[in-house]
Parts: structure tokens; sequence; C-alpha cells
């Protein structure tokens, strides 16, 4: 067994980091500018622009505080300055925040303007990131870390062998005690049969049943065209996959073979103690990832068959790949490559220690690819119009 | 080195790693127990593809994760392609 301590950031909550940020978090797009400049300012800060935060109503708006105020809340933050365009809901994601115990501070910008509202928040940004700067890392153990999954751009390569070396590895993680979220509604889709079974309680699976059955209704409310065709897809079918459930079930290699989900969260929603949780959420990469941040993790495994590129400001997201050709031709972009098993010169087993030895470096400090080569999609899943 | 992969023992077909021809005797492994195995290919395999490792008739189920995958619509002899021409998916 590899490694099973690593040095991170234990925050106020108790909860732990693997990063150590200061993030600008704007409340709405028209804030970008301000925390944009303020980032610019302040070297060693980081803006979080995106496009909502105006008008949104329902369970739409809950969704929006949740994603801003678990972004700010996540412990690889290490401080939060927010800046909206007024005070009400400005106040509202710092409270949010706040209750976490680490320093956060809000700013506005009526009756300030941009330029004053930039100095301030600048003064405050500087503070933070230099005391921030002065925090040290501390032992931690796995069974601190939480740890979400999702893959991308999927091919063979992922069923047979990517997406089976994280299952293995969350095998292992959830036996240490760890947290781990697995999602992607749409995409189980062939398979929920058996994923409702590998709930830990029948009303767990029946939760997620529920959950499940939701997500298809509006697929199905909102489709124009007939998707029985459409699934697999004809890149999947020219790859050998013949049927949805074959897809689905490679998919779902991700969990392993032996841990059951505890719970089943709402999109954003932070898991309420160890175990593996299934989360709602959209198979979109950066939306999926953005939501798995929100709620807590930090560190995101992300296997890829043909290379999704994706990151996160403030999640490392850690690549591995099992096609030859990916890793390869885009090697910058894998952290990872377990194309060995392909060919039988790695086992599954042998490939899950590499990764769980992947994610105590990456815990330890080394920028994933990702964060190198500066992807930080951030984006807000957004469930229906503005008022 | 080997030409296809099985997840489960319990798996009836498994997955090209690498283009098999039809004639190869293609090796493989069991990803599970790491048991080794072969197949002799009848047609041709491409990479990412399934080859049947078992006789099926029509209507039998074919299993891969060990899970049910689909029914078998026209028949298959061990060593043959597996695929949409007699795969498909009890779905729809």
């Amino acid at each position: 067994m590899s490694a099973s301590k690593f040095r991170g950031y234990r925050r106020e909550n108790g909860k732990v980091g693997v990063r150590n940020h200061t993030i600008i978090l704007p409340l709405d797009d028209l804030s970008n500018a301000a925390s944009e400049a303020v980032a610019n300012n302040i070297k060693g800060t980081m803006a979080l622009p995106h496009p909502y935060g105006r008008l949104q109503f329902g369970e739409d708006l809950e969704l929006f505080f949740r994603t801003l105020i678990g972004t700010g809340t996540n412990p690889n933050v290490a401080a939060v300055v927010v800046i909206g365009i007024e005070p009400e809901w400005t106040g509202r994601v710092v409270v949010g925040i706040a209750a976490s115990g680490k320093p956060v501070k809000g700013f506005s910008i009526e009756r300030e303007g941009d330029i004053n509202t930039i100095a301030k928040a600048s003064r405050q940004a500087m503070e933070y990131v230099q005391w921030a700067s002065e925090l040290q890392r501390a032992e931690c153990s796995m069974d601190e870390l939480y740890v979400s999954t999702k893959c991308g751009e999927s091919d063979t390569t992922s069923g047979l062998a990517s997406n089976p070396t994280v299952g293995n590895v969350f095998d292992k993680l959830n036996e240490m005690g760890a947290t781990t979220s697995f999602g992607e509604t749409s995409e189980i889709m062939g398979a929920e049969l058996v994923c409702q079974e590998r709930a830990a309680t029948p009303e767990v699976g029946e939760a997620f049943m529920r959950t499940f059955n939701a997500y298809n209704d509006i697929i199905l409310a909102n489709k124009t065209d007939d998707l029985s065709g459409s699934q697999p897809t004809k890149g999947n079918i020219r790859g050998g996959l013949t049927t949805i459930e074959e897809k689905a079930f490679g998919n779902l290699q991700k969990i392993g073979k032996k841990s059951r989900y505890v719970g089943v969260l709402k999109p954003a929603e932070a898991p309420g103690g160890p175990g593996m949780w299934f989360m709602d959420t959209s198979s979109a990469a950066a939306e999926a990832v953005t939501l798995w941040a929100a709620s807590g993790a930090v560190v995101h495994l992300f296997p890829t068959g043909q290379g999704n590129i994706i990151g996160n400001p403030i999640l490392p997201v850690i690549k591995l790949s099992a096609n030859p050709l990916t890793c390869r031709t885009m090697s910058e972009h894998i952290d990872v490559d377990v194309s060995p098993i392909l060919n039988g010169q790695l086992t599954l087993d042998e490939a899950g220690d590499q990764l769980i030895d992947m994610i105590v470096r990456t815990c330890n400090g080394r920028l994933t690819a990702a964060e190198a080569l500066g992807h930080r999609e951030f984006v807000l899943t957004k469930l229906y119009i503005s008022a | 080195m080997i030409q296809f992969l099985v997840h489960e023992k319990t798996d009836t077909v498994g997955v090209a790693t690498e283009d098999i021809k039809a004639g190869q005797v293609a090796k493989g492994l069991f990803m599970d127990t790491q048991d080794p195995i072969e197949m002799k290919a009848l047609k041709d395999i491409p990479l990412g593809h399934k080859i049947a490792l078992t006789d099926f008739a029509v209507g039998d189920t074919v299993i891969k994760y060990g899970h049910d995958i689909g029914k078998v619509v026209a028949a298959i002899k061990a060593g043959d392609h597996v695929h949409i021409h007699n795969l498909k998916t009890k779905r729809w």
C-alpha cells in the first residue's frame, strides 16, 4: 500500500485542504471586472469570474448560493474577498462562508463605484494573501480527504482500464475511511438498477432512483429528437461499444467493486460524513467538477479516453488515461498513464497504487497538469431561466 | 503480450486491446484473477471490440463487467465478433 499520510492545510472547521488559495469571488456577472482588477493588483490571489447571480429565483437561486458559498468554504481556500453589485446578496454569501470560520469580507459596488471598491477590496485581499502565505502544512491522514470523480471524452480504454483504476482507488479510499463522491446522473442510464443496488440501504437506493428519474424526465421533456438512437453514440459504436448498458457499466466502473454509497447529495451539497456519496450532477465536465468543488472535494480524479483537458480553479483535477495515443499526443494533460494495463503489463491493483501515489503527491503540493496549464474552468450549473 | 482482456471471470465476452485477425489464436487475460485464456478468432476483431468466449443462441444474455449488457439476436460462436449485428440492448 502506498503512503497514507500527506501534508495538508487543516482549516478552522477541522476540514483538510491541499491548496491555499486566496480567492476574489464575484457575487454576480457585474462584479467580474472589479474582482479581476483586485486579483491583478494583489499577486497570489485568484478571481473566479462567472456569468450569473442576477434575478435567479427558487431552487435555481438556492443552488447558486450553495455553489458560491461552498466554493468559498472549500478547504483548498484560505480566505475570501466577495464583491457584489449590492450589499444584501453579497452579505448572504459572506455569512455563508464565515460559518466555516475562515476569513471572509464582502464589498458592494453601489454608492462606491468600481474604483473605490477595487481599492478597498485590494487592501483586504493583500492582508489575506499575506496571512495565508504564512500558514503551514501539517500532517494529515487519508481519512481526512474528500475525493470526487467523473470521466470525460471516454472511449473503450476508459471502461477497460482508466475507470476501473479509479474504482480500485475508490475501494481503497473508502476502506481507509475517506469521503468520496460520484455522479453524472444522466450517464448512469442503462445501469441504474445496478447503481440502485449499490446503495448502502434500500432507502438510499430509492433516493437515488428518484433523483435519476427526475433528471431523466427533464431530458425527455426538453429533447428535440428521438434519444433511443443516440446512446451509445456513433463514435461509441465505432469504438466497439454495442449497447447503452455496456456503456453505462463502463462508466460505473469508477465506483469500484466493494464500496456502497451512503447517501444522495443535491448538486453542490456537502457530504454529511465519510464514505461514498452519489451527487446529482450534469455529465458536462466543468459543470460537474465545479459542483464537487462547491461540495468541499479537495482532489478530483478524472479518467479520460480521447483527452478531455478540464481543470478547476480551486480543485486539483488529476487526469489518467489508458489510451496510448492520447498519452503520447497529449502528454502534457495526463498525470498518470495507465495504458500498460492494455497489454497486460500492469494490473488494476498496481495502477490503483500508482494513482494513490499521485493523489498523495498532489496533496503534498505537486501541481496537476491542469493546474500547470492554467485550466480554471468555473462553470455554474443553472437549472432554468432567470426572472 | 496479450491481444484481449476480460473484466471478470463470469464474463462471456472479452475486449480486443489490439486488432485481432480472423484465424489468429489470441492470448487474453482475466483482469480480476490474472488467469490467462486463449481464443481462436473466427472474424477480425478491431481494437476495442468484443470477442465471444462461448457459443450463444438467439435470446441468450451477454455478460460483461459481470453484468447483463444485452440479448443475442443472431447466433454467435466462440471466437466471433460480438457487436450491433448480433447483440442488442434489452431497453428498446
